[in-house]
């Protein structure tokens, strides 16, 4: 089977190509739905395989998937920046002083004892990117994927949804446990305006728990899309940036939680 | 002093807008602002030459390629020029800020609240008493809440207009009670926000004797125009006659 | 059974689907494909309101930037009328209070910087324009962008709601330092009124976060063949350094607007320091920093202004090259100068802070940083300089403004580097030095760029697929220039004067001042007052003549050639069929001499064989 030929003129005529899909040219499969999504070699091989220099719709199968996920990781770099930003605020806070009226140099900061439930959390979270991983894998089996594509069933899906909902239901899990330590932290008086440490505690975890409530939410919306969505290729997207989406606030939240658990 | 070229008559003639300058500092930032502003104006009137000369010349049919005459030799005009002023401008900045007042300086201390401003002088023994945020009742005369238990604050009085004597550094220390204000004379060119819960000190010294304007230049509430207080400048016989009189009224 | 792909008769098998039987969606798109397909039958809703079409979305950002900055002006000279004239009260409203001129203020300041110059440069023309600029049919997130679009309509009304809010809108200015904006006690409009202007600049800033990612995306995986890095167009890399920027900064803003949001009403004190009495009641449980606020905000203030002028400073590359039928000189240094002010922006903040509280030291780590930004400014002036020079550039109303561009750039960047040396600030911090500087760089050389980018791509603003492409009159374009670049240098530069004089920001009156010696500094900056005033309201009804060809030229206006330009960049190229394949093969700006006559080869043609 023919891979996407490389030009090696510049020349070009518009080139009439029946049997290219008039209203999604971006669809990332040699432009005709010839092949499925599978992973090949983009291009066809060779070192002139410059990006550049392939037009739109002809850069391999994974061109639409590509761009999905550039999507999804700049919109993490503004999210780290947000966290960044937090966490920076931490730190000044942290290490700000003030005069008192006797002359004394005090720093209000009593850190926050974090509730061991928080352990659990974390090692949940670690489990449920392991099980989110494993779905996304799922859905890119080459042999699954071209059987789906030829509409002998849906193995993919099949394969990855009960890891997905099991993603979801540690994602919950997580959820409930820092809900837990929120309400053992507070029985034992201790509220967001308790202490400096206290309000970036609270402020930390409940930001990365809004996070990670909109990455259930993603889940659930990837559930719904194995179900529905009618191409693999988007099936496959769905699943691969609610994924990584899960992936990145897993790892945010081994940062904060290191900053919290050692750095108070 | 970077460039000497520039006459009086012309330093007078940019002079106009400014205000009164009446501060030890003062004269070396007027003369490095108005320098800057010539340099501003004469890049200014270059470029916009430039721009008017290449419009209306002939079309030159064939495009310039000397691109290094073009580009790298203005360029290179420019960054000289720029960190001139730039070290020019450090070397101000260094000796108004880097270091502390003076351990002879007069200290003051500037409290700013929507929207006045106090001035709390230390007395004899020179040294501030404590001050408390509960005890703040500008009503009963402590708008800066000094703490009545501290002896050292017993000879501590506090105005509404400062007063400082000619020739002599002063070290400000600057609070704010609420929110930020900018304690700013402009006839001194002087100006720093006091932050609330922050001690932020300026120093300078008085050179000419006369009452000045102090304004507050960050913006605090809705009476934010009307925080003004006055600064008088005396002599330092009418000085000593002044703070002798407000000691004997506070030690009472 | 998984079939086996090695298997024989594997092909037959599953490559002919109506002999397999079962056939997959997959399948029938694919076969679908074959056929032509008709046009969906949209729902108006679908079609006008919700659409998902990057132009149809570009105008409406445009539209949001119109109002905002009709709105915008109206309260301008509103604050103009009353600093000159304070006995004049608005009808159905009475005087005009202190705290009424500073909720002006603050309105005036949010809606001109974020629901113009942040909207309308980069998603307004850049939606517009940017898929067709680098060969894309759509942007990288149609859907995406829509939501966006909506989310920052939502964001303006929740702003403008906020002056019918209970205690009236904020007093604290866009910049709302706490603790005056973290205290509901501490003016009037700082309770409900600040919660929705936060809650405002919250949506807004998700909204543009989304944005930059669609630009980004689609910047850096939709480009069509042939269409390299230095092939961009210096537009695209305008919008390409903003959204980089935009990525980066309104993320931090988006924290520190939900810090002083917990500050205001989660007790805690991340910027109010402990003693902290507002109005007789003590504030601030813990020991927060004001100085965190600033730090915070102008890490995203600063990079915010580079977001608002970058796209005009490509636009204005490439229009000069355009008219002046020149190749624009140092087409790469212009690249890197781009990103070079997008990555040393990020870097200066401080600059805001030089007397707010900053150690000094760091005060003179940001003055270096700061006048080096003059370093590529001035590489950018000297190349627009070098590509007009000797032209005879024909006058059109697009290129008039891009003129008035370069030279308000200059005229506002000169007075950069004297704010930037933080002795000179300690004088003229929050004067209205200060205004002169950023109003001239941003207000008006930023809006010569909106007013070049629309003389300039009206055809492309026009023409829809139901409405033929128009051009505007240029009669009334030179007007509306000459009006606005005259008025906008009588208003602005009497306000360098008043500063040197020591006019401070922010006052809602000049006159009536109690502090004897404080009313006299200020009498000396009335003269002036009625003056700019004058000039103000001169210029805002120089925009009268553009709001009329607007009108007009949407209905009556002539229609547009192809090309009428005789543009190189890919948005002037003819409309491509649907199975074409979209490629350039030079850079842009590609005009030359040939045979002693001026000729251009557009991007998108193939090479000729007499070259």
């Amino acid at each position: 089977m023919p891979g996407t030929l490389t030009p090696i003129d510049t020349e070009r005529r518009p080139q009439r190509r029946p049997e290219r899909r008039t209203d999604d040219p971006d669809h990332g499969d040699g432009g005709n739905g010839r092949r499925p999504p599978t992973d090949k070699r983009t291009g066809g091989g060779g070192d002139n395989d410059n990006w550049n220099d392939r037009p739109q719709g002809h850069r391999g199968p994974r061109e639409k998937l590509k761009r999905c996920r550039q999507g999804v990781f700049l919109a993490l770099a503004g999210d780290v920046m947000f966290f960044v930003a937090i966490v920076s605020a931490f730190f000044v806070s942290q290490s700000s002083g003030r005069w008192d009226a006797y002359n004394n140099y005090i720093n209000q900061w009593l850190p926050t004892a974090i509730p061991p439930v928080l352990w659990l959390n974390t090692a949940v979270l670690v489990l449920s990117s392991v099980t989110a991983e494993v779905a996304r894998r799922k859905m890119f089996n080459q042999i699954d994927a071209m059987e789906e594509w030829f509409g002998l069933g849906r193995p993919t899906s099949r394969r990855a949804m009960p890891w997905l909902v099991a993603t979801a239901f540690l994602g919950l899990l997580f959820l409930a446990g820092q809900f837990l330590a929120w309400h053992q932290l507070n029985l034992q008086g201790v509220f967001m305006r308790s202490n400096v440490s206290s309000h970036f505690f609270f402020l930390i975890t409940g930001a990365h728990g809004l996070h990670l409530v909109l990455g259930v939410g993603a889940l659930v919306g990837a559930v719904f899309g194995l179900r529905y969505s009618k191409q693999v290729e988007n099936r496959q997207i769905i699943v691969d940036c609610s994924v990584w989406y899960w992936h990145s606030m897993g790892i945010v939240w081994l940062f904060l939680f290191t900053l919290l658990a050692f750095f108070q | 002093m970077l460039l000497q070229p520039l006459t009086t008559a012309n330093l007078i003639l940019l002079r106009w807008p400014l205000p009164a300058d009446a501060s030890a500092h003062g004269p070396a930032l007027d003369h490095h602002l108005i320098l800057n502003i010539w340099i501003a104006g004469a890049l200014l009137g270059t470029v916009h030459l430039i721009l008017l000369i290449g419009l209306l010349s002939r079309r030159r049919s064939t495009e310039s390629r000397r691109g290094w005459i073009v580009e790298y030799v203005p360029l290179s005009f420019i960054i000289v020029l720029f960190a001139g002023l730039t070290i020019q401008a450090e070397i101000l900045w260094a000796s108004a800020r880097y270091t502390g007042a003076d351990a002879a300086a007069l200290q003051v201390e500037v409290t700013g609240m929507q929207f006045a401003w106090y001035f709390r002088y230390p007395g004899a023994d020179a040294a501030f008493g404590r001050t408390d945020a509960k005890l703040v009742a500008p009503g009963e005369g402590n708008p800066v809440g000094i703490d009545p238990a501290d002896p050292r604050g017993a000879d501590d009085f506090v105005t509404s207009e400062l007063v400082l004597p000619v020739g002599r550094a002063i070290d400000l220390r600057l609070h704010a009670q609420d929110v930020i204000h900018g304690f700013a004379v402009p006839e001194m060119r002087l100006k720093q926000n006091a932050v609330p819960g922050e001690t932020i000190h300026l120093h300078f010294t008085p050179t000419i004797a006369g009452t000045y304007a102090i304004l507050c230049t960050q913006l605090c509430g809705s009476g934010h125009y009307r925080m003004q207080a006055n600064l008088r400048v005396l002599p330092p016989g009418e000085f000593a006659a002044w703070l002798a009189s407000r000691q004997s009224g506070a030690a009472r | 059974m998984t079939p086996n792909p090695q298997a024989p008769g594997f092909r037959e098998k599953h490559c002919h689907p109506e002999r397999s039987g079962a056939e997959s969606k997959d399948l029938q798109f694919a076969r679908a494909a074959t056929d032509a397909s008709p046009l969906k039958e949209e729902s108006f809703l679908r079609r006008c309101v919700f659409s998902t079409d990057h132009r149809v979305i570009g105008r409406q950002y445009l539209v949001l930037a119109l109002i905002s900055v009709a709105i915008g002006t109206v309260l301008s000279l509103l604050m103009r009328l009353h600093l000159t004239w304070p006995e004049i009260g608005l009808p159905l409203h009475g005087p005009i209070l202190p705290e009424d001129y500073l909720a002006l203020v603050t309105f005036h300041g949010t809606l001109m910087i974020f629901y113009v110059l942040t909207t309308a440069p980069q998603s307004g023309f850049g939606n517009l324009i940017l898929p067709s600029q680098i060969g894309a049919r759509h942007m990288a997130f149609p859907r995406l962008n829509a939501a966006a679009f909506w989310l920052t309509a939502v964001a303006l009304v929740t702003l403008l709601s906020a002056t019918l809010a209970q205690g009236g809108g904020p007093i604290s200015g866009w910049t709302a330092y706490p603790p005056l904006s973290a205290v509901a006690s501490a003016g009037p409009g700082q309770g409900l009124g600040m919660d929705l202007w936060l809650a405002s600049l919250g949506l807004f800033s998700i909204a543009t976060t989304i944005a930059s990612v669609n630009t980004l995306t689609t910047v850096i995986r939709c480009r069509c063949e042939g269409m390299t890095w230095e092939r961009l167009p210096l537009t695209v890399w305008g919008w390409f350094t903003a959204a980089l920027l935009s990525l980066l900064a309104f993320s931090v803003l988006l924290a520190a607007l939900l810090l002083l949001f917990c500050d205001r009403h989660a007790g805690t004190s991340f910027f109010v320091p402990a003693g902290d009495i507002v109005g007789r009641t003590l504030h601030g449980g813990g020991n927060g920093s004001p100085l965190l606020w600033l730090h915070l905000f102008w890490f995203f203030g600063h990079p915010e202004v580079y977001i608002a002028i970058l796209p005009g400073m490509g636009l204005t590359s490439m229009v000069l090259g355009n008219f002046a039928r020149r190749r624009i000189f140092g087409y790469r240094i212009m690249i890197a100068t781009t990103l070079l002010i997008g990555f040393l922006g990020i870097l200066v903040w401080g600059h805001h802070m030089f007397v707010a509280g900053l150690n000094p030291f760091a005060g003179t780590a940001f003055s270096v940083s700061t006048m080096a930004i003059a370093i590529p400014a001035a590489a950018k002036v000297l190349s627009w300089l070098a590509t007009i020079w000797r032209s005879r550039p024909e006058p059109k109303s697009a290129m008039l403004f891009a003129l008035g561009f370069v030279s308000l750039f200059v005229t506002g960047g000169l007075t950069g580097p004297i704010l930037a040396q933080p002795i000179l600030d300690q004088y003229l911090h929050n004067t209205f030095f200060v205004v002169a500087h950023f109003h001239i760089i941003m207000a008006m050389a930023g809006v010569f760029g909106l007013f070049s980018a629309t003389y300039y791509w009206f055809p492309q603003i026009a023409g829809t697929p139901l409405r033929p492409a128009r051009l505007m009159s240029e009669t009334l374009g030179r007007i509306h220039f000459w009006g606005t670049l005259a008025g906008a240098y009588a208003t602005f530069l009497p306000m360098h004067i008043t500063g040197l004089e020591g006019e401070p920001r922010h006052y809602a009156q000049l006159t009536g001042i109690p502090g004897q010696q404080a009313a006299h500094l200020l009498a000396r900056t009335i003269p002036l007052q009625a003056p700019i005033t004058f000039a103000a309201i001169f210029l805002a009804a120089a925009q009268l003549p553009f709001l009329l060809n607007l009108v007009v030229s949407l209905r009556n206006g002539r229609l547009a050639p192809p090309n009428p330009w005789n543009a190189t960049t890919l948005e002037w190229a003819p409309e491509p069929s649907p199975d074409e394949t979209i490629a350039v093969h030079r850079a842009p700006c590609d005009y030359r001499q040939r045979n002693n006559e001026a000729t251009f080869l557009p991007q998108w043609v193939s090479d000729s064989s007499t070259e």
